[in-house]
């Protein structure tokens, strides 16, 4: 018998749509389980075989709810990655602006070296920050670490903004300029509302970088600014003893960003390829 | 007056940029001509070549040299490839597309350090982990992954959580592609290679050149995962240039020597990037 076209054309459709059901099932299922592992008992985390059905327990989150390290980490992550934002943001839309409205001779250039910045390895530099940090009695402080992950997101924002600020039509901003506002006015009034959603898009994935930036806030902080980042790498020590808690603090301290990701993926994708991808 | 004006908005930005770049470059460079030991603070002065002599001659430098290329390497082209292909079968509309999409992005929001806990305990474990399990019940070996496989282990974790960042760009780019021309080789009898060949790969060129390049930034200094899980081992078989260095500063206190490394890693990052931009610059020329 000849399959029909309208036949094939839904096999084949439905087995695309399988296809992806498996492969989301397959991306999802480590975080799934993570989950399911923070409502475990300890002992039921690491039996064998694995076990799918279980009594649910709060244990490991009021653990760690107790223990005040989790809020003073989150608090840590939360502050740093904000504060590294603002402190980015409030330092990018001036430049930002100047740049696009009135470029130099070498805007161009100046934007391309700050992009090269991002090509400096960490490492290379460590010591030196590391020291500097040290000698300003600054090591395990937030202040340091703001302004380290404001200078490792700046370069990234520069473009996300000045490509934003490209697309808003000089002739809006000659107008205002007509009716005598300043520029401190031009910026307030006309280009950061007609930008906001540049800004924001920026803004979102600069906090997604800081949340999960993993070199800095290990390295630099201890027990006072240590984030949640440093918090989950603390528990890599013990081999597997903490293996449902390490999971209930996992939870914790992805499930903000994940949620936030999830509905801020079309700016994000913006903010990565600096609007070249559309 | 208005220059003026542009200057000062400007300033900001670029004179801290440059004090971030300049100043830490400036004593690593330093550093790396001095002798310079956290623990035998009276032992300084000059060094001349001796740090970088040290460096260059340890036999753990080529094969980190080639961990991290393997790593770079191995990591870009499984993201690629998979984010491809998934983003062509996402293509396709159905029914729960928005849901499926956001389950398939979700692990590129976790961070670094719960990624490979998540990974070595999870799965690698080989007491009590899901692969082991597995493993098990086809009566196969069990592996103990983070022993005996540790980089492609660590290949493993960055691939499940950059795949879904390809995806994510990928799909974005999709979605401007002209449904015209398609439709149109359709009627012409292209199938499905040859739309793919001559239609999407060209469409996707730019995107893929941004995935290639943006990766390649992250993953050169790839330090969370090995932190939490191998610690470079066993011997050197997971250690990246990033750890080596590591090693030296923290582990060692040897800042001298360290420096000598942060220098190297700044050379082979400007090759790799100089590259990267040329091969990308050429895709993106089409």
């Amino acid at each position: 018998m000849i399959i029909g076209y309208r036949n094939m054309k839904r096999i084949k459709h439905q087995t695309t749509v399988l296809a992806c059901c498996i492969l989301a099932v397959i991306f999802f299922f480590p975080i799934f389980w993570m989950v399911l592992t923070s409502f475990k008992t300890e002992l039921q985390a690491i039996q064998f075989p694995p076990v799918l059905f279980f009594e649910p327990t709060l244990e490991n989150f009021s653990i760690i709810n107790e223990n005040s390290d989790y809020t003073k980490h989150a608090l840590n992550s939360i502050i740093t990655s904000l504060g590294a934002t603002a402190l980015a943001i409030i330092i990018a839309v001036p430049s930002a602006y100047s740049m696009a409205f009135f470029p130099g001779r070498y805007t161009k250039d100046i934007l391309l070296w700050m992009l090269s910045t991002k090509m400096l390895p960490a490492v290379a530099v460590l010591m030196p920050i590391y020291l500097l940090a040290q000698w300003s009695n600054l090591l395990d402080t937030r202040i340091v670490l703001i302004f380290i992950l404001a200078m490792m997101n700046l370069p990234i924002i520069m473009w996300l903004l000045f490509a934003y600020f490209k697309e808003i039509p000089k002739e809006i901003l000659e107008a205002s300029r007509m009716d005598g506002a300043s520029t401190m006015e031009e910026i307030r009034y006309v280009v950061l509302p007609l930008a906001w959603g540049g800004i924001a898009s920026a803004a979102l994935l600069s906090i997604v970088l800081c949340w999960n930036e993993a070199f800095w806030t290990i390295l630099l902080t201890a027990a006072d600014a240590g984030t949640l980042t440093a918090l989950v790498a603390s528990y890599s020590m013990p081999e597997g003893l903490f293996w449902a808690k390490l999971s209930a603090a996992s939870t914790l301290a992805c499930a903000p960003i994940v949620v936030f990701g999830w509905f801020a993926q079309k700016q994000l994708v913006q903010g990565l390829t600096f609007g070249a991808v559309k | 007056m208005k220059i003026n004006i542009h200057k000062i908005l400007q300033a900001p930005s670029i004179i801290l940029l440059l004090l971030w770049m300049i100043v830490p470059l400036g004593m690593t460079l330093y550093f790396s001509f001095q002798r310079y030991h956290l623990l035998y603070p009276e032992r300084s002065g000059f060094a001349g070549l001796s740090n970088y002599d040290f460096f260059l001659t340890d036999p753990a430098l080529g094969v980190s040299v080639l961990n991290t290329l393997t790593l770079v390497g191995g990591v870009i082209v499984i993201s690629v490839i998979l984010g491809l292909g998934i983003s062509l079968l996402l293509q396709e509309a159905f029914r729960g597309r928005g849901i499926i999409r956001i389950l398939l992005i979700s692990p590129f929001f976790i961070m670094p350090t719960v990624n490979a806990l998540m990974w070595k305990n999870m799965f690698m474990n080989p007491a009590y982990g899901l692969f082991a399990y597995i493993s098990e019940i086809f009566g196969l070996p069990v592996v103990n992954w983070l022993a005996e496989l540790p980089l492609l282990s660590i290949i493993i974790m960055l691939s499940w959580q950059w795949t879904p960042f390809a995806l994510l760009i990928f799909m974005t780019s999709l979605q401007s592609m002209d449904q015209e021309q398609i439709e149109a080789a359709e009627i012409e009898g292209a199938g499905f290679w040859a739309k793919f060949r001559y239609l999407t790969l060209p469409h996707l060129g730019r995107a893929i050149g941004v995935v290639v390049m943006i990766q390649a930034i992250f993953h050169l200094g790839v330090f969370a995962e090995i932190y939490v899980t191998t610690g470079g081992g066993p011997g050197h078989d997971s250690t990246n240039t990033t750890w080596l260095i590591f090693k030296q500063a923290l582990l060692a206190f040897d800042v001298g020597v360290a420096s000598a490394g942060g220098v190297f890693a700044i050379i082979v990052a400007n090759i790799i990037a100089f590259f990267l931009i040329k091969t990308v610059a050429k895709g993106m020329g089409k």
